[in-house]
């Protein structure tokens, strides 16, 4: 590592790999050498910003220049402008960074202003394969620490004390895992992290994994000191290429330095590391699923009784735990429980990652104390609704989770308050939705999900996802009865009380919770044969208003199913409603908004 | 890794060449880096400054560009900020000179007088003095 002048930080996350950094990264590079900058000016990969509505991003040090949107052919003009000759490109950057010709640092920006980082505190800050960087910014301090000063009792108290949660879904408090794990005797135990995130449109995982590997590496060992275990998996799904790569080139700088291996810190502890990965079932985020997974077998999820902490990899007693629950401990270690116990709500400390997306301006992974409210995320944080719509929902807790209307906009968020709103914090998606989505259609979204990834097992899940399914095709199919209504929500009822493991249980949870906040819609389905927000389509009918149309023919032209007849320049033209197949391409086509759908 | 001490030996190391994406610096040195400064020779001034302040391995300061001061005539051109102080303008600079600006002015703290802008002034020149400007 050599002394620069000035460092340009290029966005490495999936998100902006999609859109093209790496070309990006290969062309500053180019720039540089051809403006002889190269010794110095150096050009970094991170992970994720978070702010991936505005990707590809690049920042510029030490200006903190945030760059947005950024094109291979932009690179010339930020290198001989900005780092040739000292003038930064205004055109280029977020407009939300640059304010009366000054820059505001990115604290300052509006979608970082109210977030907390603690897992992402290094995502978009360090190079993530170089285990220097992630030692400069105080890593692997904490594990020193531990080895160096404390017994394993007191590491397990100290987790407690801090009041962290688990952060995959249910809320299960880490501390009392550990302490569970680490009582229990037992010659081999292991340490698992599940970074088999599947939840639709969730990402906070990934990105901890690609933007800060290390913390996971470190915790992990911290993990294994306090409960005695001397080896760990990290569980991770196959569909993560750069975040397998880089924590595989994490646990590979860890070995080399000693960090990983035998008698770490001149201890004695010895710990040892390995990626199994996913072939990317969604119940193999279950834990007891997951763990048969790593064992060989088929991902199913075991009974439980046993639980991991007793019976869990190869029947040893396992602490397992998800990505961003052990991107917290480091820093639980260094600042100390009281930090952490001081942030957030009464029952739930810390911090929460979010993906939020949808029908939302900011797009991208935020990171809040506890106890911040929706309107907070989405209005502040998030920018608002896109094209001046009207806020309907938000749907937290993915294919487990529920809705959370606008009149419970200004409520804490915190596990308890999700769950009292008949929806749960899960492992951290929301997605944002507006007057234009049909709330019947989304739970039939998830429901559809829960069913395809059934894993059979148990017949509540196996045959009862399939049913709700079918009574909800029908509903938007407007083929409903008022009875189907009813049917549902006893199915929902008992499917939730008997199927075996966490996936079929919260399976029902997002016809639940829309039946709760929108059963008026559902109604409106089944009697008036109507979809209020217009998204089913077999309840709509597209019609030409004759006093608009100009009788141009546009309209018959897109049709694909050659079902609008009419005579250009002399008849008004019609849609003929039995062939019509309801796609919207005539509406969109028409120059004169003489087409209506109803 | 054997001790807690090697681990600080490599933190620091590693932090003192990440120090400039660390926003605001005790000390900031600006370079005009316009097509006047570039063509005066700031370039190699800049190189000189990086250079110097890795050798000495200081710490809290950030080097970077900036376009026209304004004075073309003085190019190359350095400004030091320190916080709590107000800014000394170099003129005329050479690599040679910049390297002794961060011996001297950084690190022993004494501005060089005979470098800066107030040295010149009242010096006759075609264009005036440079209170004229």
């Amino acid at each position: 590592m050599d002394l620069y002048r000035a460092h340009v930080l290029v966005c490495g996350g999936t998100g902006c790999t999609a859109s093209n950094s790496e070309a990006i990264l290969n062309t500053f590079q180019k720039e540089l050498k051809k403006n002889e900058l190269d010794q110095e000016v150096k050009v970094i990969k991170t992970g994720c910003f978070g702010l991936c509505e505005a990707g590809p991003i690049c920042i510029v040090y030490p200006e903190g220049a945030f760059y947005a949107g950024v094109q291979v052919k932009d690179i010339s003009t930020i290198v001989e402008e900005h780092l040739l000759k000292g003038r930064i490109v205004k055109d280029l950057l977020y407009k939300g960074a640059f304010e009366k010709d000054t820059i505001r640092s990115l604290d300052n920006v509006d979608f970082y202003k109210k977030q907390m980082r603690i897992a992402l505190r290094n995502c978009g800050v360090i190079d993530p394969e170089d285990i220097n960087e992630y030692i400069a910014m105080d890593g692997y301090q904490a594990l020193g620490k531990v080895l160096a000063e404390m017994t394993p009792m007191e590491v397990t108290k100290i987790v407690q004390q801090s009041g962290l949660r688990g952060r995959g879904g249910g809320g299960f408090p880490t501390g009392k895992k550990w302490e569970f794990a680490s009582k229990i005797k037992g010659e081999q135990k292991y340490v698992v992290c599940n970074a088999d995130e599947g939840d639709p449109g969730a990402f906070m995982d990934r990105s901890v994994l690609e933007g800060d590997p290390h913390v996971v590496v470190e915790a992990m060992a911290i993990a294994g000191y306090a409960i005695g275990a001397n080896e760990g998996y990290v569980y991770v799904r196959a569909e993560y290429p750069i975040a397998v790569k880089r924590l595989q080139i994490a646990i590979d700088q860890a070995k080399e330095m000693g960090l990983l291996g035998d008698n770490i810190f001149d201890s004695g502890f010895n710990f040892n590391l390995s990626i199994r990965l996913g072939a990317g079932a969604f119940v193999c985020g279950e834990e007891t699923a997951l763990l048969n997974s790593i064992e060989g077998k088929r991902g199913m999820p075991r009974p439980r009784p046993p639980f991991p902490a007793n019976k869990g990899l190869w029947q040893k007693p396992t602490l397992l735990s998800n990505v961003e629950t052990f991107s917290n401990i480091p820093r639980i270690i260094i600042n100390g429980p009281e930090w952490m116990a001081n942030i957030g709500t009464e029952k739930s400390k810390g911090t929460k990652v979010f993906a939020l997306t949808g029908k939302i301006n900011n797009t991208g992974l935020v990171e809040i104390p506890m106890g911040t409210t929706l309107r907070e995320v989405v209005y502040e944080i998030g920018g608002g609704i896109p094209n001046g719509k009207k806020f309907k929902a938000v749907q937290t807790g993915g294919p487990s989770g529920g809705c959370i209307t606008k009149d419970h906009l200004d409520t804490p968020i915190d596990y308890d308050n999700l769950i009292q709103l008949s929806s749960m914090m899960g492992s951290g998606g929301m997605v944002v939705m507006d007057e234009d989505n049909c709330m019947v259609d989304i739970a039939k979204f998830f429901l559809e999900f829960t069913m395809d990834e059934s894993c059979g097992k148990c017949p509540p899940c196996r045959i009862g996802t399939k049913r709700m399914y079918e009574i909800l095709e029908d509903i938007t199919n407007g083929k409903g009865e008022m009875e189907d209504i009813e049917r549902l929500e006893k199915l929902a009822y008992n499917i939730k009380a008997s199927a075996l493991c966490g996936l079929g249980q919260t399976s029902p949870n997002p016809i639940l919770s829309t039946l709760r906040f929108f059963r008026d819609e559902y109604e409106a389905h089944v009697k008036d044969k109507r979809c209020p927000a217009g998204v089913c389509q077999e309840l709509l009918t597209y019609s030409v208003v004759a006093d608009l149309c100009k009788k141009c023919g546009i309209c018959a032209g897109k049709c694909p199913a050659e079902c609008i007849d009419g005579e250009k320049g002399k008849t008004v033209y019609t849609i003929q409603k039995d062939k019509c197949i309801k796609c919207g391409a005539c509406l969109e086509a028409c120059p004169f908004k003489a087409i209506i759908k109803s | 890794m054997k001790s807690l001490d090697e681990l600080a030996k490599i933190r620091d190391e590693a932090k003192s060449k990440m120090g400039v994406r660390e926003g605001s610096k005790d000390i900031r040195i600006v370079v005009g880096m316009a097509t006047c400064g570039i063509s005066a020779g700031a370039r190699p001034v800049l190189k000189a400054l990086v250079e110097e302040i890795k050798i000495r391995s200081l710490q809290d300061i950030s080097v970077s560009q900036t376009g026209c001061i304004g004075i073309c005539r003085y190019e190359p051109i350095i400004e030091v900020f320190e916080s709590g102080k107000e800014k000394v303008t170099y003129i005329e600079m050479t690599p040679e000179k910049a390297k002794k600006i961060v011996s001297e002015h950084i690190v022993n703290g004494n501005v060089i007088d005979d470098y800066t802008i107030g040295s010149v002034s009242g010096k006759y020149s075609s264009h005036g003095t440079v209170e004229d400007f």
